[in-house]
């Protein structure tokens, strides 16, 4: 690779400088004679490499990778500022040429992707949100993370049935079936809530295990949810509602069923929900009928929607006697474990990634309670031996994911960057230690531990424990 | 109130009845014309949920040994023939003993040291079992078995567990007898801090961990107790490429290392988008048989046609009884290049 560092602009003047962004060429950048020649002075040869830089970002990525400060001539200045480039010069693309539109073909990176080797079937598994590359708190549709239990179907809306019954008759006087046309016309509220499986960052109890902030925390998602109150439903239907228990299935080939406890369902938080972001809900997540149940696991959140039961006792499901079920240190295992406590992590920088020069970042993560609003977050450079409180975007709301960010200037030493969140009841999220503590490391379940990010002096972040 | 000729009666009546309907269901709804009223029939179609209680258990009953012959046909490619198979699922049967079934705790969940834990080692409740065969087994074909061979089935586990005598006959009349012997009946706990309700189900506590809010030299140093294993740095695949490549940082590995892998074989990638590699492996049965034991299998014989024919419409009995099903949204096309794929010994590259 020495070839290539020589490409960098000699004489480059202070202010256009910037050596430390400055990332070896990719192979075949330039060809040997292009080296030889830039090297001999031949400016021009900048503007044809930069045709190539053009060409490969539209096959690949390699372009970027290519910091655009090495290639700023030191007399004249940034070719793509002194060369009229296409977009500039040219006609541009009609209206509804993607009448569904999608992301920049530059964000093909930007995607859910499943752990390998964690499932042995694609449709009894898991695809992971890419936090290391979203903004703010809402999850574009298309990168909420999956977790499917027999496989997905896009259930056609006109067939699709949503029952409510009671486990004795007498529990709902007049057991209703409500079509889509039915549930939209019913009164709706729309409300900003994370979702967050269960076993979020269950790879990680005992040890380091995945790479990314992708794999640690990526089955994590937020979303506007526009649906009905299931008050309102079970009221329609005459339910007694001082029985403790509804019971939620859905219509896929698991027919998922969890227990919901009723004084969610009274004081309005669960929701029949039909929209997401703006659209009707994805296939994916449930089209066209899902339970919203804030600041539970979102195991609870039943896809495909199909049936609420009244009942006085609860339903020990498959997910709720063999699997989501917290094995502790004595053996038992914890049952009905369901609300997602207070938890938060740096998604930049964060595991695999590299800071390519010291200087100025601004540190920034997500941070969230299934108890209610984050009050606070610290972010600690040392590993948790000093704090400095970060800055909250807002809106925060109840049971919604938090932007926090800190500004930071990174001294190119090496630093173990940590967040700790503190939620509006007080509590504050755990260290490795403190929860392995109590709960040992086979809970597979709930691990909201603080997250240490290593950074090596090379730049490289990875991911290791603190406790 | 007026009074109708008895010639007007029976139109009147007739014509009341969706009236005073009408009227009446106006008056007690708060969303007229929202939703109807579901049916006996519907109800008992869709209201399969059994509790803990045994509470919804349809009456029925269903031997180990008629267990077996369905388990054979329809379990054991996933769960192995004795429960015990680790390939496609956690396992189903093991670490349990005959102590764990007096006491009602199974004893290797103790044990740090003890190698996975298996469904009959964590569930408590028999109930969970026979709710879940009967609304999501067969994994491929849910909701088809008849509620006797679920409890042939169930007959079948627990007999493989030890639970159950082989000639034993599982039935709504005696499920709660076995009940008893669950080895883990004992083993949740409901007193934490994690229900969101206050109903009695479980018993309230803090939370149990208290971590503060210490801002300045909250410990003398910062110890790093783990890393990423040398076999995780590489196992998802290549970093560089899994974050924007612009931005405050890069992906590790851009640097003037190698360029990211060139793309699967297209072949290949044809058979991961189609959903063929969730049942199969390249060299390994899953579900069903690996690619090239297919390869293997066929070599030098002239099948294409063939097993375009078996992809499109499914089939069993070659590989196993696990059927496989019809591929009836695969193209001609693509069920073509498949087979011609899968025959050339499935190159991934």
């Amino acid at each position: 690779m020495a070839k290539n560092e020589e490409l960098i602009p000699v004489e480059t003047p202070e202010g256009l400088k910037k050596p430390g962004r400055i990332q070896k060429a990719p192979e075949n950048f330039l060809t040997p004679t292009e080296v030889e020649q830039v090297t001999k002075g031949r400016r021009d040869f900048l503007r044809g490499s930069f045709m190539a830089a053009v060409a490969a970002a539209v096959t690949g990525r390699n372009a970027f990778a290519q910091d655009a400060s090495a290639l700023v001539d030191a007399k004249t200045g940034d070719p793509y500022i002194l060369q009229p480039q296409t977009w500039a010069t040219t006609l541009g693309k009609g209206v509804a040429t993607a009448p569904y539109g999608l992301p920049s073909k530059f964000e093909s990176d930007v995607i859910r992707r499943p752990s390998p080797g964690l499932t042995q079937t694609t449709q009894s598994s898991v695809s992971f949100s890419p936090l290391q590359s979203m903004f703010g708190i809402i999850t574009a549709s298309g990168l909420h993370f999956e977790r499917h239990h027999q496989g997905w179907y896009d259930i056609d809306p006109s067939m699709h049935r949503l029952m409510v019954n009671g486990s004795s008759p007498e529990f709902v006087k007049k057991p209703k079936v409500y079509t889509m046309d039915d549930i939209m016309r019913m009164p709706f509220v729309s409300r900003i809530h994370f979702i967050e499986c269960g076993a979020n960052t269950g790879m990680e109890w005992g040890n380091v295990a995945v790479p990314t902030v992708q794999y640690t925390h990526g089955m994590l998602s937020c979303s506007e949810f526009t649906g009905v109150p299931l008050r309102l439903l079970l009221e329609d239907c005459g339910a007694d509602m001082t029985k403790k228990f509804v019971l939620a299935e859905g219509a896929d080939g698991s027919a998922m069923t969890r227990t919901i406890p009723m004084e969610m369902v009274l004081n309005d938080e669960v929701l029949v929900a039909y929209g997401m972001n703006g659209e009707m809900m994805r296939p994916e997540n449930g089209y066209p009928l899902r339970l919203v149940v804030p600041g539970v696991q979102g195991v609870s959140w039943v896809k495909w929607l199909r049936r609420i039961e009244v009942g006085d006792q609860p339903y020990a499901t498959k997910d709720e006697a063999v699997h989501y079920i917290d094995l502790m240190k004595d053996g038992q295992h914890r049952q009905y474990t369901s609300i997602q406590e207070c938890k938060s992590v740096i998604c930049t920088p964060s595991g695999g990634q590299k800071l390519l020069e010291k200087g100025y970042y601004t540190i920034s993560g997500l941070a969230w309670s299934g108890r209610g609003k984050i009050k606070q977050v610290d972010v600690s450079t040392d590993g948790g031996v000093n704090w400095k409180r970060a800055k909250l975007e807002t809106p925060i709301q109840s049971k919604a994911l938090t932007r926090f960010s800190l500004p930071w200037n990174w001294d190119g030493k090496t630093a173990i960057l940590q967040s700790r969140a503190v939620d509006d009841t007080g509590f504050v999220q755990p260290s490795y230690g403190q929860l392995r503590a109590v709960r040992g490391t086979r809970s597979i379940y709930h691990n909201n531990a603080i997250q240490s990010w290593g950074v090596a002096e090379n730049g490289d972040v990875s991911n290791v424990q603190v406790l | 109130m007026f009074k109708f000729s008895n010639a007007m009666k029976p139109a009147f009546a007739l014509a009341l009845v969706p009236l005073l309907f009408a009227a009446q269901s106006s008056a007690a709804d708060k969303y007229p014309g929202v939703g109807r009223t579901a049916t006996p029939a519907e109800i008992q179609a869709w209201d399969i949920d059994v509790r803990p209680d045994f509470k919804g258990l349809p009456k029925g009953s269903g031997s180990v040994e008629q267990g077996q012959v369905i388990w054979e046909n329809k379990c054991a490619s996933c769960h192995g023939t004795f429960g015990e198979n680790n390939t496609v699922f956690t396992p189903l049967v093991g670490g349990t003993t005959k102590e764990d079934i007096k006491t009602g705790n199974v004893a290797n969940l103790k044990r740090n040291d003890y190698p996975g834990r298996t469904t009959i080692m964590k569930v408590s409740s028999l109930s969970t079992l026979w709710d879940y065969i009967h609304r999501a087994m067969p994994w491929n074909a849910p909701k088809t078995l008849s509620n006797d061979d679920v409890y042939a089935v169930l007959a079948y586990l627990l007999n493989l567990a030890e639970i159950v005598p082989d000639d034993f006959t599982l039935s709504n009349s005696n499920i709660q007898d076995v009940q008893k012997l669950m080895p883990n009946r004992n083993g949740m706990m409901r007193k934490h801090a994690m229900w969101p309700g206050k109903s009695g189900l479980v018993t309230a506590t803090p939370p149990d961990t208290k971590n503060t809010t210490c801002m300045t030299n909250c410990k003398p140093n910062a110890t790093v107790s783990s890393t990423l294993p040398d076999y995780a740095q590489t196992s998802h695949g290549e970093l560089a490429t899994q974050v924007r490549p612009f931005g405050q940082t890069r992906g590790q590995g851009a640097a003037g290392g190698t360029p990211a892998k060139t793309a699967h074989n297209p072949d290949y990638a044809l058979a991961e988008k189609s959903g063929c590699t969730a049942c199969h492996g390249i060299n390994q049965k899953i579900v069903g048989p690996g690619f090239t034991e297919i390869a293997d299998k066929y070599k030098g014989q002239d099948v294409t046609s063939k097993l375009v024919t078996k992809v499109k419409n499914g089939g069993s009995g070659v590989w196993g009884s696990m059927p496989m099903p019809p591929q009836t949204d695969l193209k001609d096309s693509d069920a073509q290049a498949l087979v011609k794929w899968i025959l050339s010994g499935a190159p991934t590259q």
